[in-house]
């Protein structure tokens, strides 16, 4: 087929910092080309946010109308769903390893000579940016339900949903570290995601619940990207004193108002645990 | 049985080599040396624990008990640089089919660390030697089985290892792509300083190695070059067509004391030195022979004679199998 000529030799240089670098952004490279590549995913994945903010909004509104002080549900209700939308695109990147054992690729990845956490770090970067990019899509309905845009909160809710996707992401990915089935694996995804949107304040205020469902919901990671992502939303949304008490009125612990930026930081701790266990789980596999 | 080689340079060397998993021993403690440019076939059926040797040497397994160095590095102290040093093309597919045959190149050289000076020259070089240049944009999704291990091979290629280990690299191909699989590596062997150790099921296959280990139930069993071990089984295989089969292996077995049975319609016998056993046979049988074929021993005869059972047997379990020499000969 080919001429025999003399081989371009390469030498593999020893391992060092900046190849694990080269192995982070390739793995995230991969995330990014196969988001592109499945179009119909991101358009599948648009469903369910448009559903609970339009279908599921517009039906409550009109139950809640009273109780809101006459401010639209679907304004309160849209950083919830912008954090929801970063869920399933956060889960599904983290499932892509599932498969990818299945079909051999994962294989291919864990013979090379790179440091397992490399590629765990760039799975969890690439899960981040494309359920972010997924988040936009969501981010521009935000006139369709009266949120008119300032730079200063879109850039910030990008921000947050950066944070937010890479903690999903890399509990997604500790997850898939010990489920091999891809049955399995979205199974329990269903079972973690349910609980915790209901639990974050997305779909409705946290103020006035039982005590039992309060301090569930302060356990909950969501809740505080939610709450974080709600509160610099609402400071451009023109909204009574009264209404903003009963609708957004910030996680406490104990009297302390937690700031925006703790957090932010605490869900970034969250994920940064989250990743340090899939990567420990990664380094066992043979 | 073995070619010791103590000089410590050799390309892969084996000592005492256990693996256990609970109860279950894989690998008996095997030993072997094989040295730089050598092509060397590990061949036995399935379960004789040809991969979980590979699996071993390639860093993917630790041994129970044992040591091993691929490429002068320890198997086991000295994982990353065993990996840098190696190339594998796995029984499974291994590839991205969503991604083309160039992103799923580029991506191993990534995790590799190709340098990227040398790395488009170097990409071409790989594609051309198993033929899929052309191809290169397209995804590996539309690529057929043979395309696609001959990407396999590409790949294993990209970084220029040392040692490549190819784990049963025809497995489930048709013949044909079998064979234009083989064009490839024999192109390879020519153009690359480069250690091949491979698996195979396939008896025809190991042929193409300078040497060979037979496997079976987690041992070396033999290992010497594909000539030597036919020669030490020594019989030839002889078919004669007769008048009266019946006849023809009762007098056999009255005359010359062999066994005798028909298949694909020739009275088949194994005997030393066929060649030369041809005229008593004419002079002696005392049944009308027209016509009469003798060859040399394969490695079928080889794998049967240190095992007593054929490969597919082994591999057969509880499924009657047919005798030895039914449908094997060439």
């Amino acid at each position: 087929m080919s001429a025999v000529t003399t081989p371009v030799r390469v030498s593999v240089p020893e391992r060092s910092w900046r190849h694990d670098v080269r192995a982070v952004k390739v793995v995230l490279q991969r995330e990014l080309i196969r988001f592109w590549q499945d179009r119909m995913r991101i358009v599948v994945a648009l469903v369910q946010p448009v559903l609970f903010l339009f279908v599921l909004g517009s039906g409550l509104a009109s139950l809640t109308r009273a109780g809101s002080g006459g401010f639209d549900l679907r304004t309160f209700m849209f950083p919830g769903v912008l954090a929801m939308s970063v869920m399933m695109p956060a889960m599904f990147s983290a499932g892509s390893i599932v498969f990818d054992r299945e079909y051999g690729f994962l294989r291919e990845m864990l013979v090379a000579p790179v440091s397992r956490t490399s590629l765990v770090v760039g799975k969890c970067l690439g899960g981040a940016i494309v359920a972010t990019g997924q988040g936009l899509l969501v981010l521009a309905l935000a006139p369709a339900v009266g949120i008119s845009y300032s730079v200063g909160w879109v850039l910030s809710a990008i921000g947050l949903m950066l944070v937010l996707s890479f903690t999903l992401t890399a509990l997604g990915v500790m997850a898939a570290g010990r489920i091999k089935s891809f049955q399995g694996f979205m199974a329990l995804v269903n079972m973690i995601m349910m609980p915790m949107l209901f639990l974050s304040g997305a779909l409705f205020p946290l103020s006035g619940l039982p005590t039992w469902l309060s301090a569930l919901t302060h356990i909950n990671p969501l809740t505080y990207a939610v709450d974080a992502v709600r509160r610099t939303v609402f400071n451009h949304v023109a909204i009574s004193e009264a209404s903003r008490s009963v609708l957004v009125p910030g996680m406490r612990w104990g009297g302390w108002q937690v700031p925006i930026l703790v957090e932010v930081a605490l869900v970034a701790v969250v994920g940064v645990i989250f990743l340090a266990v899939a990567a420990a789980e990664f380094r066992k596999t043979d | 049985m073995s070619t010791a080689r103590t000089n410590g340079r050799s390309a892969v060397e084996v000592r005492g080599l256990v693996k256990r998993y609970g109860e279950i021993e894989a690998v008996r403690g095997i030993d072997l040396d094989v040295a730089p440019g050598e092509t060397f076939g590990f061949l036995g059926p399935n379960g004789a624990g040809k991969s979980t040797t590979i699996n071993m040497l390639c860093t993917l397994a630790h041994p129970t008990a044992g040591s091993a160095t691929v490429a002068g590095y320890d198997v086991t102290r000295q994982r990353d640089d065993v990996r840098r040093n190696i190339g594998l093309v796995f029984q499974d597919p291994t590839l991205d089919t969503y991604l083309t045959a160039e992103q799923n190149l580029r991506f191993h050289a990534e995790l590799y660390g190709v340098p990227r000076a040398t790395l488009d020259a170097r990409l071409r070089q790989v594609l051309d030697m198993v033929g899929l240049w052309e191809r290169r944009a397209g995804r590996v999704q539309t690529f057929s089985g043979g395309m696609r291990r001959r990407l396999e091979i590409a790949r294993g290629l990209l970084h220029s290892p040392r040692v490549l280990f190819l784990d049963e690299p025809t497995v489930g191909l048709d013949p044909q792509t079998r064979a234009s699989i083989w064009g490839y590596i024999g192109e390879l062997r020519k153009a690359e300083d480069i250690t091949i150790f491979m698996t195979t099921h396939y008896m025809d296959e190991a042929e193409y190695c300078d040497r060979i280990a037979i496997m079976d139930n987690g041992k070396i069993i033999a290992l010497d070059t594909p000539a030597a071990l036919k020669a030490s089984v020594g019989k030839d295989r002889v078919q004669i067509q007769t008048t009266d089969d019946a006849a023809a292996i009762a007098a056999l077995r009255e005359r010359f004391g062999l066994d005798a049975a028909v298949h694909e319609g020739a009275v088949t016998f194994a005997v030393a030195e066929g060649e030369q056993f041809v005229p008593r046979l004419f002079a002696e049988l005392g049944v009308q022979i027209r016509s009469v074929s003798v060859a040399r021993p394969s490695l079928d005869d080889v794998f049967m004679s240190y095992t007593g059972a054929t490969i597919r047997d082994r591999e057969g379990g509880q499924r009657p199998m047919m005798p030895w020499l039914a449908g094997r000969i060439r």
